[in-house]
């Protein structure tokens, strides 16, 4: 499957067309993190791309104050995200359902604003520039999008792998649990706190690594790529392909990130008929493309089932 | 004291102005099956949420004898309580819908096992691979035993009331826990049912378990507990031996009496 | 500061609280009934303050306009009017098929909504800030360095108005008791024949309407309107909304207020930007410390 996807670009030369892909793999990789957090451990996240800005500041920083390198960077970037994640996290995931939605998306926005004021740290408005793109040995990364396809395509496999191995695991049953029935899950010995402060971790390293090759790809960050409707974006993704799948997630994200280049001429009503198309599939069909039907979104559980404690 | 497992001690719980459970004190003995009764509303299931960690306590304590220490049980939170060794089903069923009878016992083997997310991701972790197996086995085993091998596949919420009772209670027991909480575990079934449910108590109490039941059917409460605790308006009116307490006035007033 | 720049920052303040309160209102009622965030419900504000333009575009409205109080009732009850048309629209068609389906879904479906309004609008009448006439006379009234505008007084006339109707259909009228008992228990409510579909989208119907007088309200008293303005003064109210405690009617009045007192006070030391963080930043305080607001009851968890 990968080797297929590799080959893609080689195909097909024209430039244009691999940055589309270059681009729906960046959004394949977002959509595995969120995955994570939504879909395997059922917090809903509002704030996503406020960890993709942290990766991208975070190597932006790096390589424009500290000269480090991008291969170092990258790793850097994503423990830096996955930390950011589990802090905002601590205090958020205390909070109800709907609640931690809006939390969520108050953390995302405050960190936008902040990256947004903050001159002297980031840049302000205008961002940073000058980011220093990847290098193997002699050769250099240049803005042609190519290499960083491959690269992208690289880290999606590497990602989806684990996090297929993630949901086999004990601890993937053990996210299943506590996102079905906290309370039960807890009486059985799973520390629903830990679990949901993992899967932050990890969706916040994945969403770092992601905003790492964004950097580095793009040379220039502003705050503008990172807000409320990026994260929604990515949210929608994963929701449309189907919350807790692994394929879906991939889907989800090529469609979405495929779909307005394909409907160009339609820009103008990109938003409009995204809101359209939110609201149709939680209506049609709520669980996604390759989601099932008793895990419908926040896996509410099938009747039968009475809760109260 | 060495034979006493749990130790429940003066447990105070309020609710607003409500006084849930006052002052109720008793003792579980080791390997002994201990049927808690009493009314509707007693406070029975509450003062299994004290043990759990579901609840705190506001007076009194709660203490485990395991492995020869003594643990403070209350104020403790669910999943340590589980740690400890202590397993509990639950009034209403609460079984995980999305996933299969077998996923659901597997959970119940969570605290025996340690793998965590390097394991997860490495697959040539050998310890990971040896503990998801011995989950499987004892989970498949414990199946076996409540006759559910036939439906281990089918989502867990697909089966009938009385299966997924013992899919609760399999599920319990692969903490393989030293005390294990029954909260009305024979309500809605048949008698047949009743009477199975009786016999792998016994079993279980054979093997060495510790049961401590909540329970309204008389019939399946006095043949089966060596020892009953009778609560009423959160406090213990009797307990004793299961003639004594059902021969006991105040018991009897409790039951028929005014509410 | 001294004392009469206090006290102007102050009836400032009021003036956009008393509009955050009309809206947060809306929010409050729709949460006390379905116990979902309608995050659409700041793009009918928005909405509402659009109407209130085309309204004053159609019948050639300027500023000032002879008779200005009189075309500004109109105006309103117009925005009223459409707003709760397209509340009722909105619960009729996005919300209410989706009555039983879980709460990401639910948010799911408001934000599309909220998406999709707010293109509409920015495609309809284009993305950068419309002028709205001011139809009162500007002149101030009042002594000194602290002084009222007509338009504030209508603000203040109105929200209050309205806010004692509200009380009034609330707890005088039969509807009134109807929304209370589907907010306590809509099963409940049903078995006792309430026809809980209609008092919810009378709900809506009641929420948006304020909402889109807000609307008006809001455009008139700042003369620019954006597309956008619905997501930032959306935010706030459900902040009001929040902070008064959610579900809880005066709850909201007051936290409208106060938060629009806490903007106007502040107003000279925090820019912009960060006035909008500073209304994120209540909300989470709020959520993370105590979540049932100023007034409301402290609510068991909800399994």
């Amino acid at each position: 499957m990968t080797g297929i996807l590799m080959l893609l670009p080689i195909l097909d030369s024209n430039s244009y067309h691999t940055e589309i892909l270059a681009t729906a793999a960046l959004y394949a990789l977002l959509a595995l993190g969120l995955n994570l957090i939504v879909g395997y451990a059922g917090l809903l996240h509002l704030g996503y791309a406020a960890f993709f800005g942290i990766g991208a500041y975070a190597y932006a920083l790096l390589n424009l104050r500290l000269g480090w390198p991008f291969w170092a960077g990258l790793p850097a970037a994503g423990l830096i995200a996955g930390c950011s994640a589990v802090l905002l996290g601590l205090p958020a995931i205390r909070v109800r359902g709907d609640y931690l939605a809006i939390v969520t998306l108050g953390f995302g926005e405050i960190a936008r604003v902040v990256a947004t004021n903050l001159e002297s740290w980031t840049g302000g408005p205008n961002g940073l520039m000058g980011i220093a793109h990847p290098a193997v040995g002699q050769v250099r990364f240049g803005v042609e999008a190519r290499p960083y396809y491959w690269l992208l395509v690289i880290l999606v496999a590497a990602t989806a792998w684990a996090c297929a191995r993630l949901r086999r695991s004990r601890l993937g049953l053990a996210w299943l649990a506590i996102k079905e029935d906290e309370l039960a899950a807890g009486c059985l010995g799973v520390d629903p706190l830990r679990m949901k402060l993992l899967a932050l971790a990890l969706g916040g390293w994945v969403a770092g690594l992601a905003g790492c090759v964004f950097a580095a790809k793009q040379g220039t960050i502003t705050p503008d790529s990172f807000d409320f409707i990026q994260s929604v974006m990515i949210l929608a993704m994963v929701i449309l392909g189907g919350l807790g799948s692994i394929a879906g997630a991939i889907c989800g994200a090529a469609i979405l990130s495929i779909a307005p280049e394909l409907l160009r001429e339609f820009s103008t009503y990109r938003m409009l008929l995204f809101g359209l198309m939110m609201v149709a599939l939680m209506r049609l069909r709520p669980e996604g493309l390759f989601g099932n039907r008793y895990q419908v979104p926040n896996g509410q559980s099938v009747p039968g089932t009475k809760r109260r404690v | 004291m060495s034979e006493t497992l749990l130790w429940v001690d003066r447990v105070t719980k309020r609710f607003g102005g409500v006084v849930a459970l006052s002052q109720v004190s008793f003792e579980v003995r080791r390997g002994s099956i201990v049927s808690l009764i009493g009314p509707n509303g007693a406070g029975k299931t509450t003062l299994f949420n004290c043990v759990s960690g579901v609840i705190r306590p506001e007076e009194g304590a709660i203490r485990l004898f395991s492995g020869g220490q003594e643990e403070l049980l209350s104020g403790s939170v669910p999943h340590e309580v589980a740690r400890m060794g202590i397993a509990r089903t639950f009034q209403n069923i609460r079984l995980f819908a999305g996933m299969t009878v077998m996923e659901n016992v597997r959970t119940g083997t969570h605290v025996r096992t340690q793998a965590g997310l390097l394991e997860a991701v490495w697959p040539w972790a050998g310890r990971a691979r040896q503990e998801e197996h011995w989950a499987f086995e004892r989970s498949s085993r414990l199946l076996e035993r409540l006759g559910l091998s036939a439906v281990a596949d089918r989502p867990a919420t697909a089966l009938s009331y009385g299966q997924q009772r013992r899919v609760e209670l399999a599920r319990a027991l692969a903490s393989d826990p030293e005390l294990l909480m029954l909260d009305e575990p024979a309500a809605g079934l048949t008698r047949q049912e009743k009477e199975s449910l009786m016999e792998f108590l016994r079993e279980l109490r054979r093997e060495g378990l510790t049961i401590l039941l909540i329970e309204h059917d008389m019939k399946v409460v006095m043949p089966v507990s060596d020892w009953v605790v009778v609560l009423d308006y959160g406090a213990k009116i009797a307990e004793g031996v299961p003639k004594a307490v059902q021969e006991d006035p105040h018991v009897i007033e409790a039951y028929l009496g005014a509410r | 500061m001294n004392g009469e720049l206090f006290l102007q920052q102050l009836l400032n303040g009021l003036t956009i609280g008393a509009v955050y309160a009309l809206i947060a209102l809306g929010y409050t009622m729709v949460y006390g009934t379905l116990q979902m965030i309608n995050f659409a419900h700041g793009e009918v504000f928005m909405v509402g303050a659009y109407l209130g333009l085309s309204v004053m575009l159609v019948f050639g409205l300027a500023a000032p306009a002879p008779g200005g109080a009189a075309w500004l009732v109109m105006v309103i009850a117009a925005a009223a009017v459409g707003c709760a048309l397209l509340g009722l629209l909105i619960e009729r068609v996005a919300y209410r098929p989706l009555r039983k389906a879980p709460k990401l879904s639910v948010l799911i479906t408001a934000i599309g909504v909220s998406f999709f309004l707010q293109n509409a609008v920015m495609l309809f009448y284009g993305a950068q800030d419309r002028y709205v006439p001011e139809l009162l006379p500007a002149r101030r009234m009042g002594e000194g360095a602290v002084s009222v505008t007509p338009m504030q007084g209508v603000i203040f006339a109105v929200s209050i108005l309205l806010m004692a109707g509200l009380q009034w259909v609330v707890h005088g009228t039969k509807f009134g008791r109807g929304m209370r008992a589907v907010a306590q228990d809509p099963l409940a409510a049903r078995l006792m024949g309430i026809p809980v579909d209609r008092v919810i989208a009378m709900t809506f119907a009641i929420g948006s309407a304020l909402a889109g007088v807000g609307g008006v309200l809001f455009g008139s008293y700042y003369s620019t309107i954006n597309f956008h303005d619905g997501y930032l003064v959306g935010l706030k109210a459900f902040t009001a909304a929040v902070l008064g405690g959610i579900g809880n009617l005066p709850g909201a009045m007051l936290g409208g207020l106060l938060l629009g007192l806490l903007e106007g006070l502040g107003a000279g030391y925090i820019s912009a930007q960060w006035k909008n963080v500073f209304a994120f930043a209540v909300l989470i305080g709020v959520l993370l410390i105590r979540p049932h607001g100023l007034l409301g009851e402290r609510l068991a968890e909800r399994a």
